[in-house]
């Protein structure tokens, strides 16, 4: 068994942030993580985080994880299947190890919403993708589609439409629910671009690659990719009933971002806070560690002392 | 530790004194800035081994990217004997590459 005074479940803007706060304030600190820098890690610039003008999402999220280090967080990347609670504890399984520690800070994010259809996590990177801008250059002079009707779908199209020989935009209803008119006009207007109405995929086919799918009027398609674009979502699923979470699936947080369970605290988009953003995000995650660190002392006994006055 | 469409058979597909760990990426994809890195300190690592470490630019060698099937970025591929024996998509830590890896010493 690994023990840490705090365990951190995600590592980007929340979850790396709140990692310095408590490796700063000297709890032993571990992050398990999928990947570092989440969504922000793949955006290409980032203009609204203060301090830094126009940074690119990557090396934003590098310094991030630099600085947690620094000040004495273990970042490990692994990702956790499980959390149950173990007398005044909490065990978290991530991989083939066991992590114990008295505070557990939730912060991993949004993942990109799944169709759940056959095929689709087996061909997941070889030909079912998430991020057009991700691995659409990968896809040049092949055919590919696009599922979604939102902007992001769209802007999907559009992109693609500038590399594959032919995208194939699938709509589930029978209009878009864009609200870039001027960008909906030119994709329709795009000879490269196919849009199909009230299509949806029932399957994806392929042996070692995608070759095809399968759509709802029993047809087929042939092509080499299809990208994914009907939002974001939470993975909150494996908690269980560890954490009350509200009607989206989002953890609700109170204003020291402390969950329903004593000793368990969350940050940044995986909870209820409205607003999906870097900035806010990181102040979250900040937050929640300087509650976690005041549960954490509580419970040992100790004062929990600001970390300026550490250096006297 | 750049290989191209040129080399790419020479140093990996022909190397048979050990394992072949190849980095497929490209500048422009986000978490392969995070990968990079770490497959650099690997590469330095192992250097004095049978271990060989690569990265592959998939915009650059495009005939490998395109026969090895990359469709994701980072893929990373491990070799033994000319084959295939592992593919790992997305962001791997030193330490689970080290333990892959030493299954096909």
């Amino acid at each position: 068994m690994n023990k840490y005074d705090v365990i951190i479940v995600g590592g980007a803007c929340a979850g790396l942030s709140a990692a310095l706060y408590t490796a700063r304030r000297a709890l032993k600190t571990v992050v398990l993580t999928r990947d570092i820098g989440g969504q922000a890690a793949i955006t290409t610039e980032i203009e609204n985080y203060p301090g830094t003008g126009t940074i690119l999402g990557p090396e934003l999220m590098n310094r991030f994880r630099d600085q947690a280090e620094k000040a004495g967080a273990e970042i490990k990347m692994s990702e956790v299947q499980a959390i149950t609670k173990s007398g005044n504890e909490f065990v978290v399984k991530a991989g083939v190890e066991d992590y114990q520690a008295p505070a557990v800070i939730l912060s991993f994010g949004l993942t990109h919403r799944k169709l759940n259809v056959p095929g689709e996590k087996e061909l997941t990177g070889r030909g079912v993708a998430y991020c057009a801008t991700c691995d659409g250059p990968l896809f040049r002079n092949k055919i590919v589609a696009v599922v979604g009707a939102g902007n992001s779908a769209i802007d999907a199209a559009d992109y693609l439409s500038e590399i594959a020989s032919k995208v194939y935009l699938l709509v589930r209803s029978d209009s878009f629910r864009a609200d870039e008119a001027d960008l909906v006009e030119k994709v329709k207007n795009n000879p490269k671009i196919e849009i199909r109405y009230k299509t949806e995929i029932t399957q994806f086919v392929g042996e070692k690659k995608l070759e095809k799918i399968l759509l709802n009027d029993g047809s087929e398609l042939e092509l080499n990719g299809v990208f994914i674009e009907i939002g974001y979502a939470t993975q909150t699923d494996f908690l269980g009933d560890l954490v009350t979470l509200d009607e989206r699936k989002q953890i609700v947080v109170d204003n020291e971002g402390k969950t329903s369970t004593p000793g368990i605290f969350a940050a940044g988009d995986v909870t209820n806070v409205p607003f999906k953003q870097a900035v806010i995000s990181a102040g979250d995650g900040a937050k929640a560690a300087l509650s976690a660190s005041r549960y954490v002392k509580n419970l040992k006994g100790l004062e929990d002392k600001p970390d300026w006055n550490k250096k006297k | 530790m750049e290989l191209n469409d040129q080399n790419f058979e020479q140093e990996v597909i022909n190397y048979t004194e050990g394992p072949v760990l190849v980095d497929f990426y490209a500048v422009w994809c986000g978490p392969c800035k995070m990968q990079g890195p770490i497959i650099e300190a690997l590469a330095e690592e192992l250097k004095t081994t049978k271990t060989k470490v690569f990265k592959v630019n998939v915009d650059e060698a495009q005939e490998t990217a395109t026969k090895f099937d990359i469709m994701s970025i980072p893929t990373l591929m491990i070799f033994r004997n000319g084959e295939v024996a592992e593919t790992l998509m997305g962001l791997n830590s030193a330490e689970v590459l080290k333990e892959k890896l030493q299954k096909y010493q």
